[in-house]
């Protein structure tokens, strides 16, 4: 049974973390706890069921084009609401307000857009592949969702770690007006960045749509407290931090319900956390304190 | 045109206007059309309009027009004790369908009984409903009525020893629907190797499968909504979890067979309605509905299909005197009377055990029936 409960932590916990990469992205670069991520992510799953529904597009189609309509959708957030935020340096806490709106008017719209049902995505379409050992089963889709956690982390990783953009975006990270007086160009960056951040919410959509089959406009809900919890976890705006938040929660509340009670899952998942935030105050990762020596 | 004419104008039209709605039946129509509820809200609110449009198209009740006023009560208890002031005291109904949810009623029930109205619930299963007051009405056939002959059905069919149970504990409809089987599993004697819970929105049901396989049941008893419930039968197959399913009156949707395709075959489940009960007046409405909505009913569009059904029926024996109190009140006399057979089977009113020494509402009294899921549909069980 240990092993079958390893396997669904290793998947539950990539689902975690393939939310939590856009989530963290913009947290590290923009500095804002963008709440309108997991409506973004919603949009995205909604584009590519469109998509296959309504164009019989194929699978590769439908998941290009919820990257794209989704991060449209981030970038729309950003010009029309995060600039001018920015432009009148609002506190911290007036970005976050403004993305908790834009959840629920996003969320309204798609209920009315698409309704309130759950929509799926055509059975001929889910890969149905399932790798059997023994007691232990894996189906193809959750291998392919751990494979895009850990390729995309690897990814932004390393685009963060050894490109010209990356290291751009680390020094508007430490200090956007030191930055900008670099020569960099601080506004196109954080353009990029809404961008990206919301295609891979979009594609995590997708995804995760596609491994439970449903598809509701109120899904970005319960995912985005957890994806929340899992960027505190790993730090927050750390790529690594958001993979390993992930999989951390992942496991705890796997085993927190397996090995205890049921009841006990966000319990369990959710005492850990703080004490791991009591002897690390900044996450796993994070270096909130570094900084501000 | 000077002041005076114009004045006298637009009290003409107000006339006009009031007397081209004299010969109208108010119904206040109040159900979660937004928020999370709305997955509820909106078949419910399908179900009265097809059924008042029939009505109307046939001629109305006694030569009067059904006209339904809705309002989105969101599934909040505060929304909807607004909503029912709203319809009460503004609009001025004869009787109010809705809330929703249970939770909603157990709120705003009492603004309902307080002024007279009747408040007429066709989706709340939760105990105690129908003890706000004797205004208060349902149609919808509470779990602890089914639920036993589900689970005696489906032991003797599959002599079934020990079982798993697997429920939603953060929601008043699985939960109240886990208690009942509780009790049902204690009542029958029937030893439980491990009860697991799940929330509202969870999608990964895996840990708790695996357990569940690990204690090796002779079946899994499952109270959950049909989405959750659906994703919970393709992940336990998916993890090779091969025993049969009971399941309590959220199974009971067409949405089980979108997701679950045949992961649900041998599923036992007992409830008021099904869209393949082949009683004409089903048979009619599944036809109608899907004509008018372009998707399939569930029961809770069943239940708000009869539930106008009846109004109307009790409508028919009644005066209409104008007079909005003594109206009311011959409505709600008139109601516990009816009887009729509509989508969901025959039907009739029973009223519920007084209270403190006060009288209650009135639940519905109705026969479950036992369904088993064969080649993806719902099968009439009929003891093979």
């Amino acid at each position: 049974m240990l092993e079958q409960q390893l396997i669904n932590a290793l998947t539950l916990g990539s689902v975690y973390a393939l939310f939590a990469l856009g989530f963290t992205l913009v947290f590290g670069v923009l500095e804002v706890i963008n709440l309108s991520h997991g409506a973004v992510f919603m949009v995205g799953a909604y584009a590519a069921i469109t998509a296959v529904t309504r164009f019989h597009a194929p699978l590769g189609v439908a998941i290009l084009a919820a990257l794209v309509v989704s991060g449209l959708l981030g970038l729309t957030i950003d010009a029309l609401i995060l600039r001018r935020l920015r432009a009148r340096k609002a506190p911290h806490l007036i970005p976050m307000i403004a993305t908790l709106g834009v959840t629920t008017m996003v969320t309204s719209a798609a209920q009315g857009l698409f309704g309130v049902e759950v929509q799926r995505f055509p059975e001929a379409m889910l890969p149905t592949g399932e790798f059997v050992f023994g007691e232990v089963h894996l189906r193809t889709l959750e291998l392919g969702i751990v494979a895009v956690a850990f390729l995309l982390m690897a990814l932004l990783f390393g685009v963060m770690r050894y490109t010209r953009q990356g290291r751009a975006l680390r020094a508007i990270a430490e200090s956007p007006k030191a930055a900008a007086l670099l020569g960099i160009n601080v506004e196109g960056l954080f353009m990029l960045t809404s961008f990206t951040a919301a295609a891979l919410g979009g594609v995590a959509g997708v995804l995760i749509g596609l491994n439970f089959n449903a598809v509701t406009p109120m899904m970005g809900a319960p995912i985005l407290h957890k994806g929340i919890a899992v960027v505190i976890l790993g730090g927050m705006g750390d790529i690594r931090g958001a993979l390993f938040g992930g999989l951390f929660l992942g496991c705890a509340e796997v085993l927190s319900k397996a090995y205890l009670s049921s009841q006990m899952g966000d319990a369990v998942a959710f005492g850990l956390l703080f004490l791991i935030l009591l002897v690390r105050p900044a996450g796993l990762f994070g270096r909130v304190l570094e900084r501000k020596a | 045109m000077n002041r005076v004419s114009k004045h006298f104008s637009l009290a003409l039209a107000g006339l006009l206007a009031v007397t081209a709605v004299a010969g109208d039946l108010k119904i206040g129509v109040a159900e979660a059309l937004t928020g999370g509820a709305a997955q509820y809200g909106v078949p419910i609110r399908n179900g009265f309009q097809l059924a008042a449009d029939e009505i109307n198209a046939k001629g109305g009740v006694n030569g009067n027009k059904l006209v339904l006023v809705i309002e989105d009560e969101q599934g909040k208890k505060e929304e909807a004790i607004n909503v029912f002031k709203k319809l009460i005291f503004q609009d001025k109904v004869l009787m109010i369908f809705g809330p929703t949810l249970s939770n909603s009623m157990f709120a705003a029930g009492p603004v309902a009984n307080a002024a007279k109205v009747v408040a007429f619930g066709t989706s709340n299963t939760a105990n105690g409903i129908t003890e706000v007051g004797p205004y208060v009405f349902r149609n919808s056939v509470m779990e602890s009525d089914v639920l036993p002959v589900t689970v005696s059905t489906a032991v003797k069919h599959y002599k079934i020893k020990k079982v798993a149970v697997i429920y939603g504990n953060d929601d008043a409809f699985t939960k109240s629907g886990y208690d009942v089987f509780k009790k049902v599993l204690e009542d029958q004697k029937i030893p439980v190797t491990t009860t697991e819970t799940y929330v509202k929105g969870d999608v990964d049901f895996k840990a708790q499968l695996t357990k569940i396989k690990a204690t090796n049941p002779d079946a899994i008893i499952c109270s959950g909504l049909a989405e959750e419930a659906a994703n919970i039968i393709v992940q336990a197959r998916g993890l090779g979890l091969k025993a049969p399913f009971i399941g309590g009156n959220g199974f009971n949707s067409p949405k089980m067979f979108e997701v679950s395709k045949t992961a649900g075959e041998g599923t036992f489940v007992g409830s008021p309605w099904a869209n393949t009960n082949p009683n004409a007046a089903n048979q009619h409405f599944v036809a109608a509905y899907k004509a008018k909505y372009g998707s399939d009913p569930n029961q809770f569009a069943a239940q708000a299909y009869d539930a106008m059904t009846i109004a109307a029926a009790a409508l028919k024996t009644v005066k209409i005197t104008g007079n909005l109190p003594a109206d009311r009140q011959a409505l709600q006399e008139a109601l516990p009377k009816v009887s009729i057979t509509g989508a969901t089977g025959p039907f009739k009113f029973r009223q519920a055990a007084p209270k403190d020494g006060k009288p209650s509402g009135y639940d519905a009294d109705q026969k479950p029936f036992i369904y088993v899921i064969r080649d993806g549909k719902f099968v009439l069980f009929t003891g093979k």
